[in-house]
């Protein structure tokens, strides 16, 4: 172990700074050598999280929750079924819990440990998202959070951090903005944002 | 276990910077690192609570100054080397090699 580390200690602190990059190419190409890695499927996998997986698919989720009372109520009960039912599954988001934020309570999801996510829903996280700041502070001072996002909540609403972790996910349901009754769910949907189904946002109703 | 990466309640950490339009991917390689991820999986070298376990095994400064993607290429470099798969000299060459082939 001490040899290994001081291995990658060398690298870290005496190499260029494209030195990372080379890293990477050099244990992809190995690793390919060897037939234990297909660089077509890393390609794959990176256009499918570039293109196909994130935020857009939770706000379905949460503009269906504002349209269907039934299926609200499924998804407050048992969130990955739900979830699934509007087609979003998979790696990092088999077991969800969604958090329905109302005149009295605010929900702010994290995750302290390392950056658990709830990647079919809302796709990978934000930097800011696995920093030490965000992941320090939000369980310490919510509020003081919530400002930093310019977010500013009554003193009576009640704040509730849910800390993630490697096998349980959150999905924040945000409060649907007064003055959006005559609005289609694809239009609901337009209005919802990654950070409103983090905690650290609200939906804002449209400016006309 | 208690390491650098139980954050929660800390303090002194800064303020959290925030970018619009942020991209999934910042350099070309953290989406290389990120797709490895689920290659090496698939082959089953390693499980994801190894691979969070090694990343939870770094020296606490190293941690704190590296980004996200470093970490998981941290945690490869680990498990791949404990696992005898690929030797620190293989990868070393394997660099040296890489680096000449860009010069040229």
């Amino acid at each position: 172990m001490a040899q290994d580390h001081d291995h990658r200690h060398d690298h870290h602190h005496n190499a260029p700074p494209s030195d990372t990059a080379m890293r990477v190419k050099a244990l992809e190409t190995l690793l390919s050598e060897k037939g234990l890695v297909d660089s077509s499927a890393i390609d794959a996998v990176i256009e499918l999280y570039e293109t196909k997986i994130g935020p857009r698919n939770g706000a379905a989720v949460v503009a269906r929750a504002w349209c269907d009372p039934d299926y609200k109520a499924r998804l407050l009960k048992n969130g990955s079924e739900a979830i699934a039912e509007l087609g979003f599954q998979g790696v990092q988001g088999e077991d969800m819990l969604v958090v329905e934020n109302t005149d009295s309570v605010h929900n702010i999801v994290v995750c302290t440990l390392c950056s658990c996510y709830p990647w079919p829903t809302l796709g990978l996280p934000p930097v800011w998202y696995k920093s030490a700041p965000y992941r320090s502070k939000v369980v310490r001072d919510p509020r003081g959070v919530l400002e930093e996002f310019g977010v500013e909540l009554p003193e009576s609403v009640e704040i509730r951090v849910w800390d993630s972790n490697a096998e349980l996910r959150y999905l924040v349901l945000p409060q649907r903005p007064a003055g959006t009754d005559e609005m289609t769910e694809d239009q609901l949907a337009e209005l919802v944002t990654r950070d409103s189904m983090i905690g650290t946002g609200l939906v804002e109703a449209p400016t006309s | 276990m208690n390491g650098i990466h139980d954050l929660g309640g800390m303090h002194g950490l800064g303020p959290i910077d925030r970018e619009a339009g942020e991209p999934y991917f910042h350099e070309e390689w953290e989406g290389r690192v990120f797709g490895l991820f689920f290659a090496s999986f698939a082959q089953g070298h390693f499980n994801v609570d190894q691979f969070r376990h090694a990343i939870e095994r770094m020296e606490p400064a190293e941690y704190l100054q590296s980004s996200y993607y470093e970490h998981w290429l941290h945690a490869f470099e680990t498990l791949l080397q404990e696992k005898g798969i690929i030797s620190p000299e293989e990868l070393d060459r394997k660099q040296a090699e890489l680096s000449q082939m860009g010069d040229q």
